[in-house]
C-alpha cells in the first residue's frame, strides 16, 4: 500500500502572513481572524457610504445582512431582543466568514478549532446565564423547574434539566467545530485518492481520478450551504438562550 | 498478542463502532424532510416560511451526527 492520506495535518498552526511571524505566535488562524474582521468592516464602510434610498449592489448587501439578523433577534428575543443586537450581529458575521475564509484553496478555517468555537460558546453560555441572573436574581433557578410537573417527579427532572443546560456549550462548540472539520477532512482525503490513484495506475489512475474530483465539487457547494447554515443556526441558537435567560420558558 | 497492536486494532473496532451512530442522524433528516414535503403538501403557501425553521432543525440533527462522528476521530487519532 502507497503512502497513507494525511487527514488532519491541514489543521496545524504555523506562521501567519507567510509563515513570518510565528516567533510572535501570530498564527494562519489569528491571520485568518484578522481577515475576517477587516473584510466585515470594509464591506460595512464600503457599503454604508452611499446612503442611497434605493440602495445599490454593496448596500444591498450590507442591508440585507443587517435585517437578516435584525429579524431574527426580534422574532425570537421580542422587541427588548435589540439591545443584544450588536452581539448576535457580531457572533454571525464572525461566524459566516472565518466559515467562507477556510472555503478557499491554501486559506484557513479559523473555525476548524474547538479552541476558538469553545471560546465562542462559553462567552454565549456565560453571557446568557449572566442576563438570566441580571433579569431575575436568584430566581433564575426556577428556570430548572418546569411547569405543571409533580411534585415527585422533580427529583428525577430538575438533574436532567440542569445537565441539559449545562451541556449547552458543549453541543454549542462541538456543533461548529465538527462541522467544519468533517468537510474539510472530507476534501483531503477525496483529494488524496485521486493522488494515490494516479501513484498506483499511471496514466489510467489519472483519468479514473475524475470521479473523486467530481465529489470533491460536489461537497463544494454542500459546504457552502453548510458555511453559512452553522453561522446561521449558532447566531439564532444565541438568540434562543437570550430569550430563555429573560424569559424563562 | 503485544499490548501495542492490540491498542491498534483495538483503536479501528473502536472507531467503526463509533460511525454507527450516524445511522440515527439519516432517519431523523429523513423524517424531518419528509414532514415538511407533506406540510408543503397541504399548504404551499407556507413553504418559505417554514423552511428556515427546517433548516434550523437539519443543522441540530446533523450535529448529533457530527458528535459520534468526533468520538470516532478522538479514538482513531487521540
Amino acid at each position: 500500500m502507497a503512502a497513507s492520506i494525511d487527514a488532519l495535518g491541514q489543521f496545524g498552526l504555523m506562521g501567519g502572513f507567510g509563515g513570518t511571524t510565528g516567533a510572535i505566535g501570530f498564527t494562519n488562524s489569528n491571520e485568518a481572524m484578522l481577515g475576517a474582521a477587516v473584510i466585515i468592516t470594509g464591506l460595512f464602510a464600503v457599503g454604508l457610504k452611499a446612503r442611497a434610498l434605493v440602495p445599490g449592489r454593496t448596500q444591498a448587501l450590507v442591508e440585507i445582512l443587517y435585517e437578516f439578523v435584525r429579524n431574527m433577534c426580534v422574532d425570537t428575543i421580542g422587541e427588548e431582543g435589540l439591545r443584544f443586537f450588536p452581539l448576535v450581529f457580531t457572533i454571525f458575521a464572525f461566524i459566516l466568514l472565518g466559515n467562507l475564509i477556510g472555503l478557499f484553496p491554501y486559506f484557513f478555517a479559523f473555525t476548524s478549532h474547538i479552541a476558538v468555537t469553545l471560546t465562542l460558546a462559553l462567552f454565549v453560555f456565560v453571557f446568557s446565564t449572566g442576563v438570566g441572573f441580571y433579569t431575575h436574581g436568584f430566581k433564575f433557578f426556577k428556570f430548572f423547574v418546569p411547569e405543571g410537573v409533580p411534585a415527585w417527579l422533580l427529583p428525577l427532572l430538575v438533574p436532567i434539566e440542569i445537565v441539559s443546560y449545562l451541556s449547552r456549550p458543549v453541543s454549542l462548540s462541538v456543533r461548529l467545530f465538527a462541522n467544519m472539520t468533517a468537510g474539510h477532512v472530507m476534501w483531503e482525503v477525496f483529494a488524496g485518492f485521486m493522488l494515490l490513484l494516479t501513484a498506483s495506475f499511471g496514466i489510467f489512475g489519472a483519468f479514473a481520478s475524475v470521479v473523486p474530483l467530481s465529489l470533491n465539487v460536489a461537497l463544494a457547494a454542500l459546504e457552502l450551504l453548510v458555511a453559512g447554515l452553522q453561522a446561521y443556526v449558532f447566531a439564532i441558537l444565541t438568540c434562543l438562550y437570550l430569550h430563555d435567560a429573560g424569559h424563562m420558558h | 498478542m503485544d499490548p501495542q497492536s492490540a491498542a491498534l486494532i483495538a483503536k479501528d473496532v473502536g472507531a467503526g463502532l463509533a460511525t454507527i451512530g450516524v445511522a440515527g442522524a439519516g432517519v431523523g433528516i429523513g423524517n424531518l424532510f419528509g414532514a415538511f414535503v407533506a406540510a408543503v403538501g397541504r399548504n404551499p403557501a407556507a413553504r418559505d416560511t417554514m423552511f428556515r425553521d427546517v433548516l434550523l432543525g437539519f443543522a441540530l440533527t446533523e450535529a448529533v451526527a457530527l458528535y459520534a462522528l468526533v468520538i470516532a476521530l478522538v479514538i482513531l487519532f487521540a
